[in-house]
């Protein structure tokens, strides 16, 4: 019984990485053949990094069961730190290794501040984690927008005011420019590092799930009081769940930074809205669902972009298509429909308790 | 046996979304590929339809890009407006050397990201010239990428710097430096005031770029900046102590390179304090006179350095704002007129070099970046407006002053 039931994971794990690599092998093959649009090969790298927001998500949302409102914010702590340091050795360190060096580092800053947040918030009960990452993710926002980063021959200049006050000498160059951010990026991202770090984010995710630190994890969401009884220290605990999913989201931020050779700190990609964005491929994924969060960031991200043909009507489109897919996924009626046609093995992890 | 199904049902999701758009391929020879393309991918219909129609000749896609909706909708809707105007005038007069225009215009919600999204779509619209952005950040994205196609890039009102850092991409409106450079040799050379202070947006690109080359000039001037206080898009509805900060230090001149809307509160609370410094603006202060439920009679001396204004009364203005209120029933704004100005550029440019519509989107660039530096035109913006190769309009900046609640050009 217990050997079948490791089996069973297993495999569902396994179907969900082979589901990432199928879907790299048809990209692929259709990129060789030429029958990929210009839209869909822009659209592979945001999908892969969306797709790694929502997991690294999920991990706090649905395995550690707090609610994070400024993923988005780890993602720009991640972006400008890989991409501050991409600038500062654009010359120095050739390609490959600098864009490693760039997801570490990325990867790091994300995590300092994800501990930075997490040890006093993850030890109080209730909502909290929500509303102090919902407010980190604006601070970071304003904060990126104040900050005036230069360099020249003799080291870097720093202010909060403006380029002036940096005092650079004529050679000097403003890196991060307040709100005009960093201009310049190289452009390193790629579909097949995407799908790289995609894969690694699941390796490490699932992992960790089917771990003894996941099954711990899952005990404090499901009861505190319980876990904390048998000895599990549940604030160790939730601030590894955190950073973990903080540090990856860093990741998806030097993806993006890399992509794009702009890069701004806008409400529109870093703000409020983008951590609900993320929040949103969860939910609709399916709560605590892995390869849920992964199909539906794919699908949310597509969906606008297929819908320019229909122009203005498109993002209320958009809007009735989230609703309806919210409905059917959660509403009782849909489940109870869904379980008489017994498709409920699709979603069998977030039934399983 | 059931997940084999889910999984059969999911990888076959992926497909169907990748062929569902895939096909097309960016370049405009598609004629032969067509025939496998739909055999393929059935679903390819719409995008296929768009490589039959260019074949036959006669028209030249031109593309746009802009937020339509989000915060910075306003900017993007009067681009798109005024191009599709300009874009029909000149087709009833009969197009470009006889060649219609066709004219399609996406929407970046204001996004780096979804702007090179819709810069995509566009190409596989086959897309021949390119109308946009019309925002900055995501121009200077963009620009990366019309760069590496060598597509032929005119961006209406994308003024930072590196929006057109490349020999393909020219712009219509001033570029930030020159903005806030121009106010600072205006206010200098016309004896306007010597002390100086500064009020500026510092979340946003525009009004932080003109402030710092602003800045930058105003020592050559002679011009001392007593006070330079910044707000940011979270607090934007109280300008109380930055006003008493620009009165205290005895500024005579406020500077204030940000858009209408916030400069009409200022204007507001500085009435109120008893503070009546000379106002200087820059283009983004055209429309305050429109704002709803705005004292005009506050605005009063309120002086602006702005390429357009809608109540000028050359005839050429007079007939674009006319044209405009009869199609979409407002009154158009500088970005609007940017963007008419920049369809009748590429016409002009196009028919300069005498490019025809079934080249090609990488041979026109070629041809139009050349005669883009040759050709000289009259537009809204200004009169003999000329390009340089590093994509720069050369016009002069017009000065205009509001006089019992209208602009009167200085």
């Amino acid at each position: 019984m217990f050997m079948k039931k490791i089996n069973k994971t297993t495999r569902y794990n396994m179907i969900t990485y082979a589901i990432v690599v199928i879907a790299y092998a048809i990209v692929m093959l259709l990129g060789a053949a030429g029958h990929i649009s210009s839209l869909m090969e822009g659209l592979l790298v945001p999908l892969c990094i969306y797709v790694i927001l929502a997991v690294s998500l999920n991990l706090v949302v649905g395995i550690l069961g707090e609610l994070s409102l400024g993923h988005a914010g780890f993602m720009c702590v991640g972006a400008f730190a890989g991409s501050f340091f991409s600038m500062c050795t654009k010359e120095a360190v050739p390609g490959g290794l600098r864009f490693l060096l760039a997801l570490i580092i990325g990867a790091a800053a994300a995590a300092l501040f994800g501990i930075l947040i997490g040890i006093p918030v993850l030890r109080l009960k209730g909502d909290y984690l929500a509303i102090v990452t919902l407010a980190f993710g604006e601070i970071i926002k304003n904060l990126m927008n104040v900050l005036y980063i230069g360099r020249d021959e003799a080291g870097f200049h720093f202010s909060m005011k403006d380029t002036l006050a940096l005092g650079l000498s004529p050679e000097g160059k403003a890196i991060i420019n307040g709100p005009q951010g960093i201009t310049g990026t190289p452009h390193d991202s790629n579909f097949t590092i995407g799908v790289l770090l995609i894969l690694l984010t699941l390796f490490i995710i699932l992992n960790l799930i089917h771990s003894r630190d996941g099954r711990a994890i899952m005990a404090i969401r499901d009861n505190r009081i319980a876990a904390e009884s048998i000895g599990i220290n549940v604030t160790t605990y939730k601030l590894m769940a955190f950073t973990l999913s903080a540090s990856i989201a860093g990741i998806a931020g030097v993806l993006y930074a890399h992509n794009l050779s702009t890069l701004t700190a806008l409400p529109k990609n870093f703000g409020y809205n983008m951590s609900i964005m993320i929040l949103v491929f969860v939910v609709l994924g399916g709560i605590g669902n892995i390869r849920g969060s992964v199909i539906s960031a794919v699908v949310l991200t597509l969906l606008p972009e297929l819908l320019r043909g229909l122009s203005d009507y498109r993002m209320l489109i958009y809007a009735v298509v989230l609703i309806v897919m919210m409905l059917f996924n959660w509403s009782p009626k849909a489940v109870e429909l869904r379980e008489r046609y017994s498709l409920k093995r699709l979603f069998h992890l977030t039934t399983k308790e | 046996m059931k997940r084999f199904l889910s999984v059969a049902v999911a990888s076959a999701m992926v497909a169907a979304a990748l062929t569902g758009c895939g096909g097309n391929p960016s370049d405009n020879s598609a004629a032969p590929a067509e025939g496998t393309q739909n055999s393929e991918a059935p679903a390819a219909d719409g995008a296929a339809e768009g490589g039959a129609a260019s074949a036959e000749g006669g028209t030249f896609r031109v593309g746009g890009i802009g937020p339509v909706t989000g915060a910075a909708a306003v900017y993007g809707q009067a681009v798109k407006n005024a191009a599709q105007l300009a874009v029909d005038e000149i087709n009833a007069a009969g197009g470009i050397n006889g060649a219609q225009i066709e004219f399609n215009f996406q929407d970046d919600e204001h996004d780096a990201e979804k702007a090179v999204n819709a810069y995509n779509t566009l190409k596989d619209w086959d897309m021949q010239v390119l109308l946009g952005t019309v925002t900055s950040t995501p121009c200077t994205a963009v620009v990366e990428k019309t760069h590496e196609d060598n597509m032929f890039h005119l961006t209406p009102s994308g003024s930072a710097v590196e929006s057109i850092q490349y020999d393909n991409a020219f712009r219509v409106c001033f570029s930030d430096p020159n903005q806030g450079t121009a106010s600072a040799q205006y206010i200098g050379e016309n004896g306007l005031a010597k002390k100086v202070a500064v009020i500026y947006n510092s979340s946003d690109v525009y009004s932080s770029g003109i402030y710092q080359t602003f800045a930058a000039e105003a020592g050559n001037q002679g011009l001392e900046i007593v006070s330079a206080e910044a707000f940011t898009a979270d607090s934007n509805t109280d300008f109380s102590v930055q006003l008493q900060k620009a009165k205290d230090a005895g500024a005579e001149l406020v500077f204030l390179p940000i858009y209408y809307t916030e400069a009409s509160i200022i204007l507001g609370q500085a009435n109120k304090m008893g503070y009546e410094p000379t106002f200087f603006g820059c283009d983004g202060l055209d429309g305050i006179l429109a704002v709803e439920d705005f004292d005009t009679s506050l605005a009063e001396g309120v002086m602006l350095l702005t390429p357009f204004a809608a109540d000028a009364d050359d005839e050429l203005t007079q007939n674009f704002v006319k044209a405009y209120q009869d199609a979409f029933g407002d009154v158009p704004n500088q970005f609007a007129a940017d963007a008419y100005d920049g369809i009748y550029a590429i016409k002009a440019a196009i028919e300069k070099a005498g490019v025809t519509p079934d080249m090609s989107a990488s041979d026109i660039c070629d041809a139009l970046k050349v005669s883009m530096t040759e050709i000289s035109i009259d537009g809204l913006t200004g009169l003999g407006m000329t390009w340089g190769a590093d994509g720069e309009p050369n016009k002069e900046p017009k000065a205009v002053k509001i006089t019992d609640g209208a602009y009167t050009a200085m």
